[in-house]
């Protein structure tokens, strides 16, 4: 399916049709002016494209494997599943594609310091890397619950230098986390790149972290074509705010013949509402300075997601997923938290590989997707990242089920 | 009791005698050389009876303008007092729906100008059109939406003009002049002058460079311009009011409802405001 419109977007302000935008407080809109304009000139800038290809190659680990996995191509029982191996790169996950491009550009602008927001810690650990790498500080904002569920990386970026700070607004996790960047930057906008790590958030962020991921999707296409002499007919990713996901399907996007989907945390399930599914469930909206598919109520009130991936819980997602899922370039579909699990399982167990429990998602969309696809069929998958950070809230979750199992046996 | 001219759902401003409660109140006051106190409350907080009751303590002792925050789950803009207000307002129940209606009780019995403040995406999916003529209906003066910035701005402001309600306009000590020229083209009722880079809430001193920022704004505008975020108190408020036409007072406010001494802080900052200088 071919897609005119996506090739279009965004407009001058930012718009991906009806979505996108800048919505913040006057206060910050000469700053995101100030960071697209740089931006447009680092990109029209040679230097500045080498610099940024140089650290991916030697820093990052680029480009990342493109692995065909036999064993889990077998438990499927359809098309050839590949693995786009992001968690193999420094850091183990996608976000630093992004973090490296932008503290590149922060250098560019005279910052002397970087900020971010988390919620698995994968973006906070990653800027914090690339702070440490370029000699800048770096304040990172995360949600209570979120330092809870991730005590590995919040080591990690004090480790790194950087200052971890807890937020306990609302329901103290990357929502909130980004809510409180937001009135923090307002304050330290004159000295301050506030790094967003998704495809969210106000102009130029969503088309410049889009641009930045894009390297996933440029080299999968460029490998896919080497091994098999074609293209793939499926791509999957999973879908938070959606930056892994848009830098693999946006390299795809005129290439009619691959489908893409798009993967949601569906939580306990949409239908409890316990869910990060917001396309599927969710309305425009306006949330964290976009206008997107947002988790409301009636009100127009902003809801809380779940999701057992730290990663994933978040109400919105990008602007640009939203266009792409009214035009049906994308499909977008949810996995829940159990069946994200049985995936985590299933490819540590067959392939010696722990993925991360975002990316654990697109593998269960795989899983169901393979024999639909057929043998003689491929899917690219994108492993996102390294699972090493959801040990803990693995092994929770499965002595939850095996207790819960137990109880009713008993009963 | 004053004249005004009741404005209807369908009916704009139609001549210079059709003066709004927003110019006939700033005029007033620049002729007797007072300047207006602007104040802001959460309605609902921490329930519509008691916010009512707030907002009329707050009307009948000496605010000008009557700002009613709309509580919104996500305030990015501000800082912890108003933060917590939108919390326990939303637990009350309150909706978009319900503050018109609160402004419509007030309306009854004040002329005072009521300018509903708040974030887009409750006012957004009440729907533009609908809410610009509720709350025309409703006696509303004007909106202020503070993520809501001049390029995202025209589809309710449209609607808005259509029914003679003014969309107030937001300038921040960062937004260049060649952008302040192209806001405050389109400005109506007052200016709000945002003093400090930062959320809402107290701050020990004024910022320094408001003089000159707000002789700056008075280059372009012939608008009133009310200066607010960070005045606590009825010296902040004279200091702040020097250069302007007006001042903001908006989590003090809310936290002095909070603690029951919200008319002792109105009337200290009122006559900060009103005592001349030597």
């Amino acid at each position: 399916m071919k897609c005119v419109e996506c090739n279009t977007v965004p407009d001058a302000n930012g718009h991906f049709g009806v979505y996108g935008g800048r919505y913040v407080a006057e206060t910050l809109m000469p700053a995101l002016i100030e960071v697209e304009k740089a931006y447009r000139a680092a990109q029209a800038d040679p230097a500045f494209e080498s610099e940024f290809r140089g650290l991916l190659k030697h820093y990052v680990g680029r480009p990342s494997p493109l692995y065909f996995a036999p064993r889990l191509t077998e438990a499927f029982g359809g098309a050839k599943i590949y693995l786009k191996r992001e968690d193999l790169n420094h850091t183990g996950a996608h976000k630093v594609n992004n973090t490296l491009g932008q503290a590149i550009l922060a250098r560019r602008m005279g910052k002397k310091k970087l900020m971010a927001e988390t919620g698995a810690g994968q973006h906070g650990v990653a800027t914090a890397t690339v702070a440490a790498r370029f000699g800048m500080e770096c304040d990172v904002y995360m949600g209570e619950e979120d330092i809870r569920r991730q005590a590995p990386n919040v080591k990690r970026m004090n480790l790194l230098g950087a200052r971890v700070i807890p937020v306990t607004s609302g329901t103290k996790t990357l929502k909130d986390a980004m809510s409180e960047a937001l009135r923090e930057w307002v304050a330290a906008v004159d000295t301050t790149f506030y790094v967003i790590g998704t495809v969210a958030g106000p102009h130029p962020y969503p088309l410049m972290v889009r641009d930045f991921q894009s390297v996933i999707g440029i080299e999968a296409r460029e490998q896919f074509l080497e091994l098999e002499n074609r293209l793939p007919e499926m791509v999957i990713a999973c879908v938070g705010g959606g930056s892994n996901a848009a830098g693999l399907f946006y390299p795809f996007l005129n290439d009619a013949g691959v489908k893409m989907v798009g993967v949601e945390a569906a939580g306990h399930g949409i239908a409890t509402g316990q869910h990060a599914a917001s396309i599927e469930a969710g309305r425009p909206g306006i949330l964290h300075g976009s206008k997107s598919y947002v988790l409301q109520d009636s009100e127009g009130q902003i809801l809380n997601a779940h999701s057992i991936s730290a990663g994933l819980d978040y109400p919105g997602v990008g602007p640009e997923h939203a266009l792409w899922a009214d035009l049906k370039r994308v499909e977008y579909s949810g996995i829940t938290d159990a069946e994200a699990v049985a995936a985590f399982h299933e490819l540590s167990l067959m392939e010696g590989i722990i993925p991360a429990l975002e990316s654990s998602h697109a593998l269960a969309e795989a899983r169901k997707r393979a024999r639909t696809v057929g043998k003689n069929g491929a899917i690219v998958v994108c492993l996102s990242g390294r699972g090493d950070k959801d040990l803990e809230s693995v092994l929770d979750y499965d002595k939850e089920q095996n207790s819960e199992v137990r109880i009713q046996k008993s009963e | 009791m004053r004249k005004y001219v009741e404005r209807g759902t369908c009916r704009a401003r139609e001549s210079d005698y059709d003066m709004s409660r927003i110019e006939e109140t700033f005029k007033r006051l620049s002729k007797g050389n007072r300047k207006a106190l602007v104040g802001f409350l959460v309605a609902g907080d921490p329930d519509l009876e008691r916010s009512e009751r707030d907002c009329r303590m707050a009307l009948e002792n000496g605010v000008d303008v009557l700002e009613l925050g709309v509580p919104f789950s996500d305030p990015t803009a501000d800082g912890p007092v108003i933060q917590a207000a939108g919390q326990r307002s939303l637990a009350a129940g309150t909706t978009v729906a319900t503050v018109l209606a609160l402004a419509k009780r007030l309306r009854r019995d004040f002329e005072t100008p009521i300018v509903l403040f708040g974030y887009v995406n409750p006012f957004f999916n009440y729907g533009y059109e609908k809410l610009a003529k509720d709350a025309a209906a409703a006696g509303v003066d004007a909106f202020l939406v503070v993520d809501l910035p001049f390029e995202e701005s025209g589809e309710f402001r449209v609607h808005l003009d259509a029914v003679g309600l003014d969309f107030i306009s937001l300038i921040a000590p960062t937004t260049p002049d060649a952008r302040l020229g192209k806001i405050l083209k389109e400005a109506r009722g007052f200016v709000y002058y945002i003093m400090v880079k930062g959320v809402t809430g107290a701050r020990a001193g004024v910022a320094e460079d408001v003089a000159g920022h707000l002789v700056r704004l008075k280059n372009h505008t012939h608008l009133p311009v009310a200066a607010g975020f960070g005045v606590s108190n009825g010296n902040q408020a004279r200091e702040a009011a020097r250069h302007a036409d007006g001042v903001v007072v908006g989590s003090a406010l809310v936290k002095a409802a909070a603690e029951n001494r919200l008319v002792p802080l109105i009337r200290e900052i009122r006559q900060a405001l009103d005592c001349k200088e030597k």
